[in-house]
């Protein structure tokens, strides 16, 4: 039964499981928009955070909440390191040989998570933002509602910072044209690792803030970055914007095609939805290139 | 690439030597199993030959023409499932059903052509891997096709015409080496013929090649054509040597990259590339899997992840660039 309130209901779950695409699908389109290399391991650095936020529950009872910073700040800290032990000598070089090194690095990490904490799935079990808002009939997690918030917050933080701030600018100025940016004396290098160090802080945040709901086990960053990379590709590679509302159109097609067709077929609907808007627009929905 | 040395040789001499090479190569290969004759280095050996199909198939699109394809596994399960259905359903020879099969899988590549040859770089890239994820999702829940649990096929006598053999694995290697030959003389037929040409003009400069009449969509479509038959009947092959599919068997996505790795990690764009990528790679992943894999705790897969980086970060023209460098 099509009840308004079912409708509604997939409505919110969607929005919320879509700003969590959308930030996860952020940060990689940062990367690419510096440098036109996808990083295939972003959803191993994601899995990463969540085993972060996880084992400072489980060791120190830190409540994830309260990781989120640290988070943050690791995985930026592992976008930098990625960037100047692997990237940082292949921008020369071919397309095949980028895709495969961050692949190559998705696949360590993710055996590395098995080896070290087996592939069991694990959860964290009664953390401060738990329980559900009602209202009538339809139920809204304050855990998804929280990591929603901070996604769009985060959003909006790094779009400021993008565009209104100096290092944004600097930013910028390397994606269009990395030898006249430096020229100005902008460090490219510098810009680049930075751009590395941020794309990997947004799936740190979503990381963190996804634990609260969700299982936490070695393989849970592939489905994310494989939508997120769909994402990308969906609102146009090099568009932060088109991103972040291809990450919500996607939590919306997932959720209601859940509804409407079959859970079976969630995934299935996002790869049509993106064949289709790639066959009219083959530039993505808000793409420059 | 290398037209330089080329020219520098005299082209009889250049012969000579690589018929003389290719007939070590060939001797050494056809005696393995009679000199190795446990089972596991005969196996080691399929896997070679099967993946050197896979990527030299997936070469002549993503390497000569510059498609960098992530869905080859759909032609893989489209050969699989085609052979193996028609057997259990009509129990027609898996020979004529790798040829309906691969058919089948020429078919789907040129629909496949229509939508993705339009887009470029990532674009194309996901548009593949969408398509895969695709057929997978719908060969999980298509019932009639084994859905998740996959499909047995049945144990038939042993012998060439119902292509299983249950007491050795001989006679699947020298059919998998047939294959492989094949694939490759196919490859270096394509290679030396104008549409080789064609295809690297593509990967070189699209709109310059339009420029000069090239048809730029039928010669993608005809790579495609070309590889996705390849890669269907290594799918068959690999049904009536495992006995057992299924969607996570045939169809993942991970099978795709791993096609595409082989051959970019060998060096795309050359013949013994894929060859050179398999014989790496296989045994790595084959003797880590059996050494170190036990339980579960994919040290192997991380030794191979690891692997990747370095090559991929130190050799990112791939083995035969390594090759190139000694000679």
């Amino acid at each position: 039964m099509l009840t308004p309130e079912i409708i509604l209901q997939t409505l919110i779950s969607g929005l919320l499981m879509g700003c969590i695409y959308a930030l996860v699908a952020v940060g990689l389109c940062l990367i690419w928009g510096l440098m036109e290399i996808v990083n295939f391991a972003h959803g191993q650095f994601m899995m990463l955070a969540m085993f972060l936020a996880f084992w400072m529950y489980t060791l120190f009872g830190l409540d994830p909440l309260l990781s989120l910073p640290l988070g943050a700040i690791v995985l930026f800290i592992i976008g930098v390191a990625t960037y100047h032990f692997i990237i940082k000598g292949m921008l020369h070089t071919t397309f095949f040989a980028q895709i495969f090194a961050t692949f190559g690095l998705g696949v360590f990490l993710h055996s590395m998570a098995q080896f070290l904490w087996t592939a069991n799935y694990r959860s964290i079990q009664n953390p401060v933002l738990s329980g559900r808002l009602a209202v009538g009939n339809i139920f809204v997690g304050f855990p998804q509602m929280a990591a929603a918030a901070m996604c769009i917050l985060g959003f909006l933080f790094l779009y400021w910072l993008i565009n209104k701030t100096e290092i944004g600018l600097a930013l910028q100025a390397a994606s269009e044209d990395r030898e006249a940016a430096s020229l100005m004396g902008i460090n490219s290098n510098r810009i680049f690792a930075l751009g590395w160090g941020i794309g990997s802080a947004c799936v740190g945040v979503a990381g963190v803030l996804l634990t609260n709901f969700f299982y936490i086990f070695p393989e849970v960053g592939f489905t994310f970055a494989l939508i997120a990379y769909v994402a990308v590709a969906l609102g146009g590679f090099g568009s932060i914007v088109g991103s972040f509302l291809a990450g919500i159109i996607i939590g919306l097609v997932e959720a209601f095609s859940g509804l409407l067709i079959d859970p079976a077929f969630k995934y299935f609907s996002i790869y049509v939805l993106y064949m289709v808007v790639i066959f009219f627009r083959p530039q993505g929905l808000w793409g420059r290139y | 690439m290398g037209k330089e040395e080329r020219s520098s040789m005299d082209p009889t001499k250049k012969n000579w030597r690589q018929v003389l090479f290719l007939s070590v190569v060939g001797i050494i290969l056809l005696v393995f199993p009679h000199i190795f004759t446990l089972p596991f280095p005969q196996h080691i050996m399929i896997m070679i030959f099967l993946y050197a199909t896979l990527a030299q198939a997936w070469n002549i699109v993503g390497g000569y023409a510059g498609q960098c394809s992530l869905g080859h596994a759909v032609y893989f399960g489209c050969g699989a499932y085609t052979s193996s259905l028609l057997l259990i359903h009509f129990g027609l020879s898996p020979w004529l059903g790798m040829l309906v099969g691969a058919g089948l899988a020429v078919g789907l590549s040129l629909i496949i052509g229509i939508p993705v040859f339009r887009l470029a770089g990532h674009y194309f890239a996901i548009a593949t891997i969408a398509i895969g994820e695709m057929c997978q999702i719908g060969m999980v829940n298509w019932k009639g096709g084994g859905g998740a649990n996959g499909l047995y096929l049945p144990i038939l006598d042993e012998g060439f015409y119902n292509f299983e053999f249950h007491t050795t694995k001989v006679p699947y290697y020298y059919i998998a080496l047939a294959i492989a030959a094949v694939t490759f003389y196919a490859t270096h037929l394509i290679e030396k013929s104008w549409i080789g040409f064609y295809l690297r003009a593509i990967k070189g400069d699209l709109d310059a090649s339009r420029s000069l009449g090239i048809n730029v969509a039928r010669y993608k479509s005809i790579g495609l054509a070309i590889s996705a038959f390849f890669t269907a009947v290594a799918g068959t092959f690999y049904a009536q040597y495992v006995l057992f599919i299924d969607p996570e068997s045939v169809l993942p996505l991970m099978l795709s990259v791993l096609i595409s790795l082989v051959a970019i990690l060998g060096g795309v764009a050359s013949v013994w590339g894929p060859f050179l990528g398999a014989l790496v790679l296989v045994p790595l992943s084959e003797f880590t899997r059996t050494y170190l894999g036990g339980g579960g705790k994919a040290i192997d897969l991380m030794i191979y992840g690891a692997l990747i980086v370095i090559i991929a970060r130190f050799q990112p023209e791939g083995l035969m660039g390594l090759l190139k460098k000694f000679r």
